[in-house]
């Protein structure tokens, strides 16, 4: 897109959006949020940054291709159940640590991987279906 | 973020507290692992050379853990774990039986079938298309679907399975795949929203999901709930998964389109997806229901062999053909289902899981027939027979059995389901059986006569070899069936268990409601 405000604009709006999108995720355990909705926040960013600057630069920045995270999520969706194996569970029981990180007790626990899982699935499918929009749109 | 529960509460009434042991995880073990191996091949969506190495060898692990959890099965009964500990019906339970174990165990083989298969038939550009990931996750939807005892949980792995099958329907791209998927796809769409529908109104009705629970609330709702209607609407959503007549148009019109090795997994595992839950609601959940509709069941089981015949016979094409075998022996199964008893629902079962392994054989035959005769159309192809004995003498062996002669895996259910028609005075459905079968052996005996032995006159045939990825998957499916025609009695005194187990889920409530659990 020509606009200068908006190329000038996004890069700061995508930085803050994917941030925004984490902590979504994060807080989506008690709160209202999780993995689905900061995925689609996330999405939303890269589908900003791609009408800014052309797909080709959002997929060089996000490295991997957007199937490939899809399938990365959806792996650690099913090892975050696997997990509770060795904790003689069920499959999908939560389980937490509470390890501490510079005096700070950060609770960690396998459902927040699920719910990465999750996030990371979002991303890249539907990521996956935006750049390819975007793209036929721009020919 | 987590809060500390307190100790006074009981927690006792919601959540499992014992330990899980290890033999507890075959319950869920053939979804996650499928998951697992196909979420691996999409990360690895470059590698694709090692697409079918990781594929072929997460199959062969799937028929090990099903063949593991089959007897884990039959040496304890029905197998429960409830997820994430939230005992039922709050949480989402798989609940295995013999039935789900055998179904599963079967679908795990073709699949592995399918697989090897695959590797001659899938080139580079479906593999980059994602055959393999899609695959893998198909066989995610399918194990989930024999495995689970939650029936929305059910509906959520009919969506997993349509959703890879769209997939893997449009391999290729080619304009008459799109064709068949758009058939294949809103048909299946229809039948879903259907069972979305009825089970929203189950859950209205019963407050629970839960296949156990809603079994034994059944009897004592049955004065006051419309529980009819809910059962009827099962049976149509269920009845066009499976492609029962009147709505079996869509298999025929979509399942010659795709890829052989695709047609072929398709043949042998989702129409018997639909008939499994046809089983499980029909008989297990409202079995008085069943006998009330077991009339229009049995003229539609009956309608659906002789219109599924008709059509094979009318066809020329092989794998058309074969859409139209498909569905006629989905009567074959219905009648089953209809007539119910021991000798109904065993031989439904019995009918379900020969037919898994028969039709996808004939379908890896039919792509070895194109591949070899150079087209599909069996007025054209010809002289199969001097090209390749071997490659003849399996499908022959399919053919019959197919038609349910001895000594194939065919014959046996269908001599339960007759004797059992037959047990009910119902004539017309036995003779509707026995005419299905003798016009099935018309019509492969056609095939047979035209595209195997007829020869070119004038035209030199030569032997061709044919590689040992497509010819291994076609003989061990043949074998399969032969060695279950000879010694069916293992199989036989399972699926009497089964159906036993099917009709009096004492022990399928027990292992849900251990100490008869919530009220």
């Amino acid at each position: 897109m020509k606009s200068v405000i908006f190329r000038t604009v996004a890069p700061f709006l995508t930085s803050l959006m994917t941030l925004f999108s984490i902590f979504v995720l994060l807080r989506g355990h008690n709160e209202p949020g999780g993995g689905f909705i900061g995925g689609l926040i996330a999405v939303s960013a890269l589908a900003i940054y791609g009408i800014a600057h052309g797909v080709e630069t959002v997929r060089h920045a996000i490295y991997f291709h957007p199937m490939a995270i899809a399938g990365a999520g959806l792996f650690a969706a099913t090892v975050a159940g696997l997990i509770s194996l060795f904790a003689q569970v069920p499959f999908m029981t939560g389980l937490w640590i509470y390890p501490s990180l510079f005096g700070v007790e950060v609770p960690l626990s396998t459902v927040m991987l699920f719910d990465t899982g999750v996030y990371l699935v979002v991303v890249g499918s539907i990521s996956s279906v935006a750049l390819s929009l975007e793209e036929r749109g721009g020919e | 973020m987590a809060v500390p529960t307190s100790s006074s509460v009981d927690l006792s009434a919601a959540l499992v507290l014992g330990p899980t042991t290890v033999a507890d995880w075959l319950v869920i073990l053939p979804v996650a692992w499928c998951f697992a191996i196909g979420a691996l091949l999409v990360m690895l969506r470059r590698a694709i050379g090692l697409h079918p190495i990781i594929a072929v060898a997460g199959l062969a692990g799937l028929v090990l853990i099903d063949a593991l959890l089959l007897g884990h099965v039959a040496a304890k009964g029905p197998v429960t774990m409830a997820m994430g500990r939230w005992l039922p019906p709050f949480g989402i339970a798989f609940t295995v039986d013999l039935t789900g174990a055998l179904f599963a165990l079967v679908a795990a083989v073709v699949a592995l079938a399918g697989g090897i298969f695959s590797l001659a038939d899938i080139n580079d550009s479906g593999r980059r298309y994602g055959f393999y990931p899609f695959l893998m996750l198909l066989m995610a939807g399918v194990s989930g679907a024999f495995l689970t005892g939650d029936i929305f949980n059910l509906y959520v792995w009919f969506e997993v399975l349509l959703i890879s099958s769209f997939g893997l329907l449009v391999l290729g791209s080619e304009p008459e795949q799109i064709d068949g998927t758009v058939k294949y796809g809103f048909l299946n769409l229809v039948a879903t929203t259907l069972f979305l529908v009825a089970t929203g109104y189950l859950y209205a009705v019963f407050g629970t999901l839960n296949m156990a629970d809603v079994a034994r609330k059944a009897e004592g709702l049955r004065g006051s709930a419309p529980l009819m209607t809910l059962t009827a609407l099962y049976v149509l959503a269920f009845g066009m998964k499976a492609a029962a007549f009147p709505v079996n148009f869509w298999l025929p019109a979509s399942y010659h389109t795709p890829r052989v090795v695709v047609s072929a997994l398709f043949a042998g595992l989702l129409t018997k997806v639909g008939i499994y839950a046809l089983i499980r609601v029909m008989v297990m959940l409202f079995p008085v229901e069943r006998e009330e509709l077991s009339f229009v069941m049995a003229l539609a089981g009956a309608l659906t062999m002789i219109v599924g015949v008709l059509g094979a016979l009318a066809q020329t094409d092989f794998r058309r053909m074969l859409g139209y075998l498909v569905v006629s022996g989905i009567g074959s199964m219905l009648a089953g289902i209809a007539v119910g008893g021991p000798g109904g629902i065993g031989g439904a079962i019995f009918y379900a899981l020969h037919s898994m392994l028969v039709m996808t054989g004939l379908y890896f035959a039919a792509g070895i027939a194109a591949r070899l005769g150079g087209g599909s159309s069996i007025a054209t192809v010809s002289g199969l027979y001097r090209k390749n004995v071997g490659f003849a003498t399996l499908t022959l062996m399919l053919c019959f059995a197919v038609s349910g002669l001895p000594p194939f895996s065919g014959f046996w259910p269908k001599v339960m389901l007759v004797k059992a028609a037959l047990d009910i005075g119902a004539w017309w459905l036995a003779a509707a059986l026995l005419l299905a079968g003798f016009c099935t052996v018309i019509a492969t005996g056609r095939l047979f006569l035209l595209a195997y032995w007829r020869d070119d006159a004038g035209a030199a045939v030569e032997t061709v070899r044919l590689p040992s990825a497509v010819l291994a998957p076609l003989a061990a499916l043949s074998l399969l069936t032969l060695g279950l025609g000879l010694y069916p009695e293992p199989l036989l005194a399972t699926i009497q268990s089964a159906a036993a187990g099917l009709a009096e889920p004492s022990a399928y409530l027990n292992s849900v409601f251990p100490a008869g659990g919530p009220q």
